[in-house]
C-alpha cells in the first residue's frame, strides 16, 4: 500500500530525514516512535503532501503511484488520511458544512452525487458516537475553543467519516488523558479493516497498549535506526531513548 | 508627465457645469432645496476635490475616478422608460415595497405602498414643496457643507432622492427597498439626496441596491441624513453593485435621539471607487449605533470606508465592524474614528477592521483610531491584514477539498461575520448567495447580480 524508499526531505534547504525506508501493507498497524526532533512530523507530512517538504532523493508509492506531483486533495481523494498534531482552527467554518464539503468533494472525486441531507446526517450521528465527540461541538467552527482533548476526539471523527485506506495519526495520542486515550485508541480499533492501514507516530508507549502495533519502528535524527515487532516499543519504554543514542 | 486631469481643473470643470445648468437646476427645484446652494458653492470652490493632503482622504484617489468628461440629467425620465415594465425586482421570497430611482430621479413604485396612515414617502423635491415644516426643520441640518468638498458638491447639485418621513409609532412591517439605477448613453454625474426622518417608536428597514445598468463612467454622489427619534429603530442595508468605471461617494449622516437604535450594513461587490462616509452623533443617551461593512475588491478597485462615532451622551452603545478581501491591485482603507466626549460616561464604543489580501499588489491602508475624553468607559479598536491561512488550506486540503474550494471556504467564513448580523433572514440568505457568486468569479458585472431588477 505504502512504499517509501530511500526518502530524504528537506525542509527549509536543512536535511530533516536521511534516507527512510518503510513499507505498509493492507491490514497492518505500524508505529513510529522517536524522540522530539527525529522527523516524525516531516514524514506525516511528506506523506500528506504538505507544500514546505522538499523531497531531494528517494520516492512515496501510495497504491502503485508516486506522490511526488500529487496535491494534497488528490492523496485525501485517493484514501490518505494524516491526523494533525495541532489540528487547525477555522474560524467561521462550522465542523458540519466543513465535513460536508469534504465528503462531497471526495464523492465528486469517485464520480458520485452529493450526499442526501438525511443520510449525511446518519452517518455524522453514527461516527460522533463511535469516538465519543459531543454533538454540540459539530454545529462550532472546526476546532475553534475545543479543549485539546476535544481537537484530537474530532480528528478521530473526521477519520471516521472519511474512511481512509491509510491513516497517519500523529501524536493523536499527545496531551490525553487516559480516558480520552481509550476512546481514541477505541477509535483506531474500531475502524480496522483488511484492507486498510495506520500509522501511528507516537513519543509515548502509552498508546500503544491500548492498540497493538504490528511494527515497530524507531525513528532518530532522520533515519529509521530500529524495527522490530511489538516488544519493541516496551524495550524502548524501559530502556529510554538514551539507548538508542548509544546504539547508533 | 501626468496626464490626469489635475482637481483644479476638475473643481473648475464641476463648477463650470454648475453655472451653465443653474437656472434649469434652480427651476426644477423646490427653494427649501435651492437655498443652500450658494453656500454649497462658496464651500465647494473653496474646498474642491479632496486630495490627499486631505487627512481623511489621504489614501482614497478620488482625482483618478473623475478623469474625462460628465454629462448633467436635470430631468427624470430622458430614456423614457416604463419603470413597471422594465424593473422587476425579481426577489419572489422578499416581501418589500420597492421604489425605483433612475439617474438619481425617483420614479416610485408600480404598486401601491402598503404603509400606516401619515407615513409620508416620496421625492425628496415633492417633499419639500409638500412637506415644508418636517423638510425645513431637518434638511440640510447635518450635513455641514463647509467641511468636504463631496457633501459640498451634493449640495450644490441637489435635485432628488428619497424622503422618508415616519410619524411617530409608526412601524413599517416590510422593508423599504430602494433601486438606485444608472442607465444613459454618456457618462454622468448624478446627485442622490435622501433625508429620512424616523418620529418616536419608530421603525423601519431600509435596503438600498445600487446598480448601474450599463458600462457607462458614473460619478455618483450619494448623501443621506437620517435622523432617529427617541426609541426609534432604522436598519439601513445597502448593497453596492457598480461597474468598474464609476465612482460612488456615499455620505450618511446619522443623528439619533434617546433610546435609538440604527444599524448599517454596507456590502459592496462592485465599485470603481466606493468611498463610504459615517457621521454617527450619539445625541442622548442609551443609543445604540452599529455600522458593519464588508467589501470584495479586485482589479484596480479601491473601496474605502471612513467612520466617525460621536459619542456626544452617556450611555450609548457603539460596534464598527469592517472587513475586506482584496485581489489583484485593489486598493482599501478603513479610516474609523470613535469620539467620546467628556460627559459622555457608561459610553461603550467598540471598533475592529479585518482585511485579507489575496495578492502581493492589493494594498490596504487602516486606521482604527479612538479619542476618549471621559474617563469611565469601555472602547476598544483594533486591525489586522493578512492573507488566508496557509495551515487552515492545507488542514482543508488533507480532507480531500480542493485547494480553490478551500480557498473560497475560507472567505467565506470572513465575510460571513458580517452578513450574519443581517437581520431579515431571506434578505440575508440572497446577500449570501451574490457573495458567494462574487468570490467564485461568477458574478462579474453588476448587472447579472442575483436581484434581478432587470426582467
Amino acid at each position: 500500500m505504502l512504499e517509501i524508499k530511500n526518502l530524504h526531505v528537506n525542509i527549509e534547504g536543512k536535511e530533516i530525514l536521511k534516507g527512510i525506508d518503510l513499507h505498509v501493507r493492507a491490514g497492518e498497524i505500524h508505529a513510529i516512535m522517536g524522540p522530539n526532533g527525529s522527523g516524525k512530523s516531516t514524514l506525516a507530512s511528506a506523506i500528506a503532501g504538505k507544500d514546505i517538504v522538499e523531497i531531494t532523493e528517494g520516492e512515496i508509492n501510495y497504491m502503485g503511484e508516486n506522490l511526488k506531483d500529487m496535491n494534497p486533495e488528490d492523496r485525501a481523494r485517493k484514501g490518505l488520511f494524516l491526523g494533525f498534531q495541532y489540528p487547525v482552527e477555522i474560524p467561521g467554518v462550522s465542523l458540519v458544512n466543513f465535513m460536508k464539503t469534504a465528503i462531497n468533494e471526495n464523492r465528486k472525486f469517485k464520480g458520485l452525487e452529493p450526499i442526501s441531507a438525511s443520510e449525511f446526517l446518519k452517518m455524522m450521528n453514527e461516527k460522533q458516537e463511535l469516538v465519543g465527540l459531543h454533538a454540540k461541538l459539530t454545529s462550532r467552527s472546526v476546532n475553534e475553543g475545543f479543549s485539546g482533548g476535544e481537537k484530537k476526539r474530532n480528528e478521530i471523527f473526521q477519520m471516521a467519516m472519511l474512511e481512509p485506506l491509510l491513516a497517519i495519526l500523529d501524536e493523536t495520542d499527545s496531551g490525553l488523558d487516559i480516558d480520552a486515550m481509550k476512546i481514541v485508541a477505541n477509535g483506531v480499533n474500531k475502524l480496522k479493516r483488511s484492507y486498510n492501514a495506520t500509522i501511528l507516530i507516537t513519543h509515548y508507549q502509552r498508546l500503544l497498549d491500548y492498540v497493538i502495533p504490528d511494527f515497530v519502528h524507531v525513528l532518530y535524527k532522520g533515519r529509521i535506526v530500529r524495527s522490530g515487532e511489538k516488544e519493541l516499543a516496551q524495550e524502548l519504554e524501559e530502556k529510554g531513548y538514551e539507548w538508542i543514542e548509544e546504539e547508533v | 508627465m501626468n496626464l490626469l486631469t489635475s482637481v483644479t481643473e476638475i473643481k473648475q470643470q464641476i463648477i463650470e457645469q454648475f453655472e451653465k445648468h443653474a437656472d434649469e437646476l434652480y427651476n426644477g427645484t423646490g427653494n427649501r432645496i435651492n437655498r443652500f446652494r450658494k453656500q454649497a458653492l462658496d464651500d465647494f470652490n473653496r474646498l474642491g476635490i479632496p486630495t490627499a493632503k486631505n487627512e481623511n482622504y489621504r489614501y482614497t484617489p478620488v482625482d483618478r475616478f473623475l478623469q474625462g468628461s460628465y454629462d448633467l440629467d436635470l430631468k427624470a425620465n430622458p430614456f423614457r422608460i416604463e419603470p413597471e415594465d422594465v424593473f422587476k425586482c425579481n426577489i419572489p421570497e422578499l416581501d418589500t415595497d420597492v421604489l425605483l430611482f433612475l439617474n438619481g430621479f425617483y420614479y416610485g413604485s408600480g404598486r401601491p405602498l402598503n404603509v400606516p396612515d401619515g407615513v409620508v414617502i416620496c421625492s425628496l423635491n415633492e417633499a419639500s414643496e409638500r412637506h415644508p415644516d418636517i423638510f425645513q426643520a431637518h434638511y440640510s441640518k447635518y450635513a455641514s457643507t463647509s467641511e468636504d468638498g463631496l457633501v459640498a458638491m451634493n449640495t450644490l447639485f441637489a435635485r432628488d432622492g428619497i424622503f422618508i418621513y415616519l410619524p411617530d409609532d409608526a412601524v413599517l412591517r416590510r422593508p423599504l427597498q430602494i433601486i438606485n439605477l444608472s442607465h444613459s448613453f454618456n457618462n454622468l454625474r448624478i446627485t442622490r439626496r435622501n433625508l429620512v426622518v424616523a418620529g418616536k417608536n419608530t421603525a423601519a428597514s431600509l435596503v438600498i441596491c445600487d446598480h448601474t445598468l450599463c458600462e457607462q463612467s458614473y460619478h455618483i454622489n450619494s448623501l443621506t441624513e437620517i435622523v432617529l427619534d427617541d426609541h426609534s429603530h432604522i436598519d439601513y442595508t445597502r448593497i453596492q453593485n457598480e461597474n468598474n468605471l464609476s465612482a460612488q461617494i456615499n455620505n450618511v449622516f446619522v443623528n439619533q435621539q434617546s433610546g435609538s437604535l440604527f444599524n448599517s450594513h454596507i456590502i459592496t461587490l462592485h465599485a470603481g471607487l466606493s468611498r463610504n462616509n459615517f457621521y454617527v452623533n450619539l445625541m442622548a443617551p442609551f443609543c445604540e449605533s452599529n455600522l458593519y461593512g464588508l467589501f470584495l475588491c479586485d482589479r484596480k478597485q479601491h473601496v474605502a470606508n471612513y467612520t466617525l462615532m460621536n459619542h456626544d451622551s452617556p450611555d450609548c452603545l457603539s460596534n464598527q465592524l469592517f472587513k475586506g478581501i482584496l485581489d489583484d491591485e485593489a486598493t482599501g482603507t478603513f479610516n474609523g474614528k470613535i469620539h467620546v466626549r467628556k460627559d459622555a460616561q457608561k459610553t461603550r464604543a467598540y471598533q475592529r477592521n479585518n482585511n485579507i489580501l489575496l495578492s502581493s499588489a492589493s494594498k490596504m491602508n487602516s486606521k482604527p483610531h479612538l479619542e476618549i475624553y471621559a474617563d469611565d468607559v469601555k472602547c476598544s479598536h483594533g486591525a489586522t491584514t493578512g492573507q488566508l491561512d496557509n495551515e487552515a488550506l492545507f488542514y482543508a486540503r488533507t480532507r480531500g477539498i480542493s485547494e480553490k474550494e478551500a480557498r473560497h471556504l475560507l472567505m467565506y467564513a470572513f465575510a460571513n461575520e458580517i452578513v450574519s448580523e443581517i437581520s431579515v433572514d431571506i434578505l440575508r440568505e440572497r446577500i449570501i448567495e451574490m457573495i458567494d457568486k462574487r468570490l467564485r468569479g461568477e458574478l462579474s458585472r453588476c448587472n447579472n447580480c442575483d436581484i434581478h431588477c432587470t426582467s
